[in-house]
């Protein structure tokens, strides 16, 4: 389905221990006005029971990226080039044979919106039953008993009656758990969750959010989270890659990225989000003007057009040179890490166009770091070594009833350390 | 269901109720004296009253109605004979019982209308099908263009054409007529083999483009990637989850077309002789023949009113959502 032109003869690159590597990605769609870069030149690793936060507008490459890991692209309008390996096993330019055995076996996808995600033609046995039998060869009966495991296990109540509803028959939240029951019913070693809360009610996002970590645990799967919710990678994920423009602007762990931000665009999201815990009265602070075109991205950095410290960079490096992303922790941006965290240390109102609206330096303006995401940021204390992954220490937590404590917790524990 | 039959039905009676004042009171709008056309061509004042007797003429026009409504459900006596139910009355034009030429004419129409919508929905649906799965290459294009030349055809000259190239010309295909299937079955075929193909040719072009739009649709559907995602092939994911989307849009316009088909093809009949329940529509009209005009109307509006509740009902068995009450 596609040509491999980077790094094509030399060995393909892999990080140790990476269940998932995805080096130097490119996704490309031809339309009739030109061909659209949704991702350009991506690379991330994945270690099996992390999970991998991925956040950024719409449009910038988040769900183009996890497409192309599962293969479903369209091969007639879009190239994609690069490396995936899977367990060491490359998958662009695969056979459709050998996507088919992997899809929904060791790697499966949990969509948006889990009404259109969900045949409302079949029951929700059927399509849970499917790819088990499919993939492992089970009779009917083996399935469907299996189907009524997985609704059970996603705690679905009365499993074994049902199995045999239609998905129009399920509540929102309730479908959502069926759609996790259909991608984990062949324990797949990685699952791709693209946006899985969007479209529920908060309290119900809260319950599948933890129904992930739980099924992780028992699992051991490795989880990509794709979100424009920071609050739900914050409690969710390990590590953390911000997109823009179909590349990864920032990566590091959920902590790092979240206390100490380094990219313009981060800030730029952790300040347009409402919190809990700062005072009504300071206005969000959005980022101005739109993402970029992909037809057509910005020369240089592809942020320097809604950049406010494009300035502070010596020279027209913003316009003129592309930043590369470090390995490891670090983000795409000609500040460099130091002059960065100087920089957001001068309080959020320096991300955006926005600066003369607020006074700098006036103490009562300054959220904490992060946001207020992290749970334990206000009480300042020594990191938990789970502290990256909240499920775990939420393990015997029943699911139900879980959502209204918990937006609760993080409000109480930020408000009074 | 039984609720649903119950309310649908009762539905349909008023309005095949409505349509029959609609066409009874409308006939008596025209500038027509249908006495005369019975009375022939040396009539007097005085065959021409007794006409008018007879056939109850001489009455106020809602007391025509009256009696020619509560005939068709109790039957009728008129001064030729009785006339049992379902009595539409006799013909103007020959004074034959209206029902019976109906019950006469219909098994051809039948015919027509089965066989021709058979041909267009397999070839027209499965023309569609490949047309999708092929979609974006040559035989997608080719069929596509295809079906605009069919749909862009007209029966009358399509039909003509065939009949000169296959029938007069090549000898290849019988002169189109309508012999009774249980008297042989051999010969109702080959009778019938041309009318369908042209009949089903203006159809199966509308199908197939419907078709593959259809599923082309279904394709960009959300369920249909997650069916991908779960690693069904392509081959299940298009025939499995996308054709059973595909299904409901054309089963409706299937059922509408089916059942305005029944109420006769009058461009196909005329252009093959077929002696159908179309061209009698259009005899009655052309004639005058109130009786006839109104027994056919019933009858074709009778199949519509049917073949729409038949759709609704299987509408329901297609997709889960849906539920009869």
């Amino acid at each position: 389905m596609t040509t491999l032109t980077k790094g094509a003869g030399a060995p393909a690159p892999r990080a140790d221990g990476a269940y998932l590597s995805v080096r130097d990605l490119y996704v490309r769609f031809s339309t009739e006005d030109g061909t659209v870069k949704a991702v350009d030149g991506l690379s991330f690793d994945l270690e099996r029971g992390t999970t991998l936060g991925i956040v950024g507008e719409s449009g910038s490459g988040k769900s183009v990226t996890n497409l192309s890991v599962l293969g479903l692209h369209d091969p007639r309008t879009t190239t994609v080039q690069g490396h995936i390996l899977l367990d060491g096993q490359e998958l662009i330019g695969a056979g459709e044979r050998t996507l088919e055995r992997l899809r929904g076996n060791k790697m499966a996808m949990i969509f948006q919106d889990p009404l259109t995600a969900l045949s409302p033609y079949y029951t929700v046995g059927r399509q849970i039953a499917e790819p088990y039998r499919k993939h492992t060869g089970a009779s009917k009966r083996e399935a469907r008993r299996r189907a009524v495991e997985m609704l059970a296990k996603v705690g679905i109540p009365n499993p074994s009656l049902r199995v045999d509803d239609y998905p129009h028959q399920f509540s929102g939240g309730m479908r959502q758990r069926a759609m996790i029951a259909m991608a984990l019913v062949c324990d797949p070693d990685l699952l791709i969750a693209d946006e899985p809360t969007t479209a529920l009610d908060v309290t119900v996002q809260a319950q599948i959010l933890d129904l992930l970590g739980d099924l992780q645990q028992e699992f051991g799967s490795a989880i990509i989270l794709i979100t424009h919710d920071l609050g739900v990678v914050a409690n969710t994920a390990d590590d953390l890659l911000v997109m823009y423009a179909g590349r990864a602007v920032e990566r590091g762990t959920v902590r790092e990225v979240l206390r100490a931000p380094q990219h313009p665009y981060t800030w730029g999201l952790l300040d347009s989000m409402p919190s809990l815990i700062t005072p009504v009265d300071i206005p969000l602070n959005p980022i101005p003007g739109s993402p970029p075109s992909l037809l057509a991205p910005p020369p240089g950095c592809p942020f320097h057009p809604r950049c406010a410290h494009t300035a502070e960079v010596g020279g027209n490096r913003c316009v003129t040179e592309r930043p590369a992303l470090p390995p490891g922790r670090g983000a795409a941006c000609h500040l460099g890490p130091e002059r960065a965290v100087s920089i957001r240390r001068g309080g959020p109102a320096d991300t955006g166009t926005s600066r003369a609206t607020r006074g700098d330096g006036d103490e009562s303006n300054q959220v904490p770091p992060g946001g207020g995401l992290l749970k334990d940021q206000a009480s300042g204390g020594p990191l938990q070594s789970q502290a990256g992954r909240p499920h775990e220490g939420q393990a015997d937590r029943p699911v139900e009833g879980s959502a209204s404590e918990r937006p609760a917790d993080d409000a109480g524990e930020g408000a009074n350390p | 269901m039984l609720r649903f039959l119950a309310r649908r039905s009762l539905g349909a009676i008023v309005i095949l109720l409505l349509i029959s004042a609609i066409t009874f009171f409308l006939f008596f709008a025209l500038p027509a004296e249908p006495a005369r056309l019975a009375c022939g061509k040396n009539c007097d004042p005085a065959s021409l009253a007794i006409i008018n007797k007879n056939l109850g003429l001489d009455q106020p026009v809602p007391v025509q109605y009256w009696d020619f409504m509560v005939g068709i459900f109790a039957g009728r006596d008129f001064p030729i004979g009785r006339c049992d139910a379902p009595c539409f009355g006799y013909s103007f034009v020959n004074q034959e019982p209206v029902w019976g030429t109906i019950v006469d004419r219909f098994p051809t129409t039948l015919s027509l209308a089965i066989g021709g919508a058979a041909v267009f929905l397999v070839v027209g649906v499965g023309i569609g099908m490949i047309a999708a799965w092929r979609r974006g290459t040559w035989i997608d294009k080719f069929f596509s263009s295809l079906s605009l030349l069919g749909q862009s055809m007209q029966i009358y000259f399509v039909g003509v054409l065939c009949l000169a190239w296959f029938v007069s010309g090549l000898s290849i295909m019988e002169q189109p007529a309508y012999h009774p299937i249980t008297e042989n079955p051999a010969k109702w075929f080959s009778g019938m083999v041309l009318p369908w193909l042209v009949l089903s040719l203006i159809f199966m072009a509308n199908y197939s483009r419907m078709t593959r739009s259809q599923m082309v649709e279904q394709l960009q559907e959300d369920h249909v990637r997650t069916a991908r995602a779960k690693g069904l092939s392509s081959r299940t994911v298009f025939f499995r989850y996308a054709w059973r989307g595909a299904i409901a849009p054309i089963v409706t316009i299937f059922g509408m077309d089916l059942g305005s088909l029944l109420g006769g093809a009058m461009i196909t009949e005329y252009t093959f002789t077929l002696h159908g329940i179309g061209r009698l529509a259009v005899d009655s009209v052309r004639l005058t023949d109130l009786p006839m005009l109104m027994g056919v109307m019933l009858v074709s509006s009778g199949a519509i009113v049917v073949f729409n509740i038949v759709v609704d009902a299987v509408y329901a068995v297609i997709d889960p959502r849906v539920r009869l009450a």
